[in-house]
């Protein structure tokens, strides 16, 4: 009930500022005057008020159209027009106003005093980002704008950003008691930028109160903590989303290679016509329906899906049904149909990688752990690669084709006997491994460079996801991409990039030599 | 793909014997022209087909020694290229330690390492300015990953394409590691600007007819080394672990040893070729372990045939024979080409060239009984 009773207060106490709309003339008489350090304590006073007026002032100021009369009050100028802060009104022009000076070091405290404004903004993205501006150089003159902002301030993340940059802004008060408040304000950041100013205030010559240096240490360990805690959820976010890129590479070839054992080198060039579909997609909505432009991602879906699906029943049907029973002649085929494609795109796209955008909805993020940004277009794959794995799975087990492709990966003489025409679910199970590595390909164009060589890039990392997973284990598919994608991100801050993927594949490789059969061995019947 | 042979004759019957030796004297005699005769003389041969054929012989020998693992022993190998590459760079090695200061920036370490502002060669660069300890290097290095390797995945009984496909990744990994410059063998770039070997100039006509002669005597040698081994009790066994490697078990062989012997042979080989094919060509890169360069070299095989040991050596001068054409006269078509020849021999000439020759034959080389 207090609480309620003191922010009532609180509001009255703004809207009655906001209601004088005028600026006391003993804060702009400054402005005129030589004394410098006076001229900037007033900018920053000015600015506490935090009204529309001041803003005024100050955006004036910085536009060289505050003038000042020989009795020392300040106008607005604009044109012929003079406007009066201290009254609030507008008043013919004065006789012999000339132009306030300002030199470098007021302009500086103009500039930081109207971003300190726009802590007022009513969007929240702009009050967050002049928060996150201010963090960077914080100046103790801006701490009643501040106070003033955070009084206002309804959103509980930019509530806590502004704490902190009072806290730090709080520092160096000559007061220790101040400063040990300050320190321990501190304490809910996660802010990994503070550790270095509170190490240094523990140095020699840094802070000489002993209670406070306490406070310090206290602090600096549980900002570590949280900072801790926020790169473990951030390798794990981010190995989540290379796992889910992974898994949707491989996902086409669980198929064909998984349930059907062909050995499709040319899955990566399926990758490829799946991203090109998308940039076709692109270039069609920007020609015919610049309206809809935002949306051409959700028409590149199901075009990849069919243009990488004929594609891949095209070649199973021309070449690799030949080839069934004989792994080895698929492999070289197949890259000899790997080749050709990459040359044909060459030829028809040229050799540049083209440009495909990401739509506006996908960009930017969502912001979590305090400090911690998720771009939206991670999350977005990684929701579609949950869609796509749950539509596989619902495809190979609750329908028919799923049945029939079940079938005729367990015993194909059986299921030819009893009337499953097999030759015929081949072709749509390899159409459906291929269209999926089409979907793929959409999610790949949408994070990297679309290029006639991405697929290659991905076919050595698909083959091992596949094949780490178990042969014809979907499940096993899932685990090992995202297992993979979460090893990759831990090792890469220790090792590096490239010696990570190196230690990967001696793990991958050696894994192989252990369990031949992959993570999840088929057991019973199906075993060879 | 039962074959047999008839049990007393010779490693090759006399029209063999007498191709080979008919292209030998005619491969020898290309260096002798270009440097018997001047240029603008009918007889000259120029020092850019040396150098070719050279590099073709190098490919041969890498071909022939894949054959034997693939054609002869049915175990298909995407990972060549990094025993190849591997000898190469032990050679390479020597090579730039024998530019001494002559480089770029007159320092006695290698441009690269200048670079890198290093100050001294790191540890596995040890004797390396030694040619025969390198030479060594050419024969171990090679050698013992392939033991190593082979040892752990035929031990597992992996096979087929499983094989094929980590034999693919260690190509990858060896590629990414090569191409960091810190791993201390000249990143992106490699080795190259060799000067010297052994003192004399690596670019003179003298020097590179004896490089081109030293190949096709590697080549020779290995040809008709291969052909004891695969005619030998070994090489019998070998093609029994091809053809039914559960039957072999079952009559109380261990196919490990006779696996890890062929594929170790074989990398020793391809480290051989690579020796040989870097002062010929000039130039050592990460880009030879690539995986495409792997299975470039598995179609040069397939294209002549395999399960023959003319075949590769036929199949590595006809594939890059078309590639150099190709790449001259209709670049942008060559990836068509090639492609379609992967498809075209898998689909319809199994046994490749020399397969197609023998249906020709009234007495064929290689006998054919029923599949």
């Amino acid at each position: 009930m207090r609480l309620f009773t003191s922010l009532l207060v609180f509001a009255c106490l703004c809207l009655s500022s906001m209601a004088q709309a005028t600026i006391p003339p003993e804060l702009l008489k400054p402005l005129s005057g030589d004394d410098p350090d006076a001229r900037v304590a007033a900018v920053a006073q000015i600015a506490a008020l935090a009204t529309p007026e001041a803003a005024k002032v100050l955006q004036a100021l910085q536009d060289d159209a505050l003038y000042a009369a020989p009795d020392g009050k300040v106008y607005v100028v604009d044109g012929e027009q003079a406007y009066d802060p201290a009254s609030g009104q507008s008043v013919p022009l004065p006789d012999g106003i000339d132009g306030v000076m300002v030199n470098n070091r007021l302009r500086a405290a103009v500039a930081g005093a109207l971003s300190g404004l726009q802590l007022l903004a009513p969007q929240r993205t702009v009050r967050l980002a002049a928060a996150q501006a201010l963090q960077k150089a914080i100046d103790p003159a801006q701490i009643p704008l501040i106070r003033t902002a955070l009084a206002r301030e309804s959103d509980a993340d930019i509530k806590q950003l502004l704490q902190v940059l009072i806290a730090s802004a709080n520092l160096h008060a000559p007061d220790a008691a101040t400063r040990k408040q300050a320190v321990l304000a501190l304490a809910g950041s996660s802010d990994a930028r503070l550790l270095p100013v509170l190490q240094a205030m523990l140095e020699k010559g840094g802070e000489p109160d002993e209670a406070v240096q306490l406070a310090a240490i206290e602090t600096m360990r549980q900002i570590k903590g949280r900072v801790s805690r926020m790169e473990l959820a951030g390798n794990v976010f981010y190995g989540i989303s290379l796992g889910s890129v992974l898994l949707l590479a491989a996902l086409g070839l669980a198929i064909t290679f998984g349930l059907m054992g062909i050995i499709n080198m040319a899955h990566g060039e399926l990758l490829m016509i799946g991203a090109y579909t998308t940039y076709l997609c692109q270039l069609f909505f920007r020609s015919y329906l610049p309206a809809m432009q935002e949306w051409y991602l959700l028409a590149a879906l199901p075009a990849a899906f069919v243009v990488a699906g004929l594609v891949g029943v095209a070649l199973e049907r021309t070449v690799i049904r030949w080839l069934y029973g004989r792994p080895l002649e698929t492999l070289l085929a197949t890259w000899g149909i790997s080749l050709i494609l990459m040359q044909l795109v060459r030829t028809i796209f040229g050799a540049q990688n083209v440009e495909v955008a990401n739509p506006a909805w996908m960009s930017g993020g969502v912001t979590v752990l305090g400090g911690l940004v998720l771009p939206y277009n991670r999350l977005a794959i990684i929701v579609f690669a949950i869609i796509v794995v749950v539509a596989v799975w619902l495809i190979l087990n609750k329908t028919r084709l799923g049945l029939f492709v079940r079938a005729v990966t367990q015993n194909r003489r059986m299921a030819d006997c009893v009337g499953v025409a097999t030759g015929k679910v081949d072709m749509l199970t390899f159409g459906l491994g291929s269209g999926i590595a089409g979907l793929g390909g959409v999610a790949l164009s949408q994070l990297g460079n679309v290029g006639p060589d991405l697929g290659q890039s991905y076919i050595v990392d698909s083959f091992m996801v596949v094949v780490l997973g178990g042969v014809g284990q979907l499940a096993g598919t899932v685990i090992a991409a995202l297992g993979l994608g979460e090893v990759n991100k831990f090792l890469e801050p220790v090792a590096g990039a490239v010696l990570a993927k190196i230690a990967i594949l001696v793990f991958i490789i050696i894994f192989i030599q252990r369990r031949p059969q992959g993570l999840f061995a088929m057991k019973g019947r199906s075993v060879e | 793909m039962t074959t047999s042979y008839p049990i007393k004759q010779g490693l090759f019957t006399r029209p063999v014997w007498l191709a080979i030796a008919a292209c030998t004297l005619l491969a020898a005699l290309l260096p002798i022209l270009n440097l018997a005769f001047a240029e603008g003389h009918a007889l000259h041969v120029s020092a850019y087909t040396v150098a070719l054929v050279g590099k073709f012989m190098c490919y041969a020998l890498a071909a022939l020694a894949l054959d034997l693992v693939w054609g002869y022993t049915g175990i298909l190998s995407l990972g060549h290229g990094v025993f190849f590459a591997l000898g190469a760079y032990a050679h390479g090695m020597y090579l730039m330690r024998a530019i001494g200061d002559q480089g770029q920036y007159h320092s006695s370490l290698p441009d690269f390492m200048v670079f890198l502002d290093w100050k001294t060669y790191p540890w596995y660069w040890a004797f390396t300015e030694h040619f025969w300890y390198c030479m060594a290097l050419v024969v171990l290095v090679p050698g013992v990953l392939a033991f190593v390797f082979g040892y752990f995945a035929f031990r597992s009984r992996i096979k087929g394409v499983y094989f094929s496909i980590i034999t693919q990744a260690m190509t990858y990994a060896f590629m990414l590691l090569f191409f960091r410059n810190d791993t201390g063998f000249g990143g992106n770039n490699g080795f190259t600007d060799f000067k010297t070997i052994l003192g004399h100039s690596i670019t003179a006509p003298a020097t590179r007819a004896v490089l081109f002669l030293l190949t096709l005597a590697f080549l020779l040698a290995a040809l008709i080394g291969a052909r004891a081994i695969v005619r030998s009790k070994l090489g019998r066994v070998l093609q029994g672990v091809r053809d039914s490697e559960a039957r072999l078990m079952f009559l109380g062989y261990n196919p490990l040893w006779f696996k890890l012997f062929v594929w170790t042979l074989s990398a020793v080989l391809c480290g051989i070729a690579g020796a040989l094919y870097v002062p010929q060509v000039g130039i050592i890169n990460p880009s030879e372990m690539s995986p495409a360069n792997s299975i470039e070299m598995v179609v040069w095989v397939a294209v002549g045939g395999r399960g023959t040991l003319l075949g590769p050596i036929v199949g590595a001068f006809t594939v890059n024979g078309l590639k150099s054409w190709f790449t001259a006269a209709l670049p942008e078509l060559w990836l068509f080409a090639l492609g379609l020849l992967f498809i075209v021999v898998t689909l319809f000439l199994q046994q490749g060239m020399l397969g197609v020759l023998s249906k020709f034959k009234r007495k064929p080389v290689v006998a054919e009984e029923g599949a």
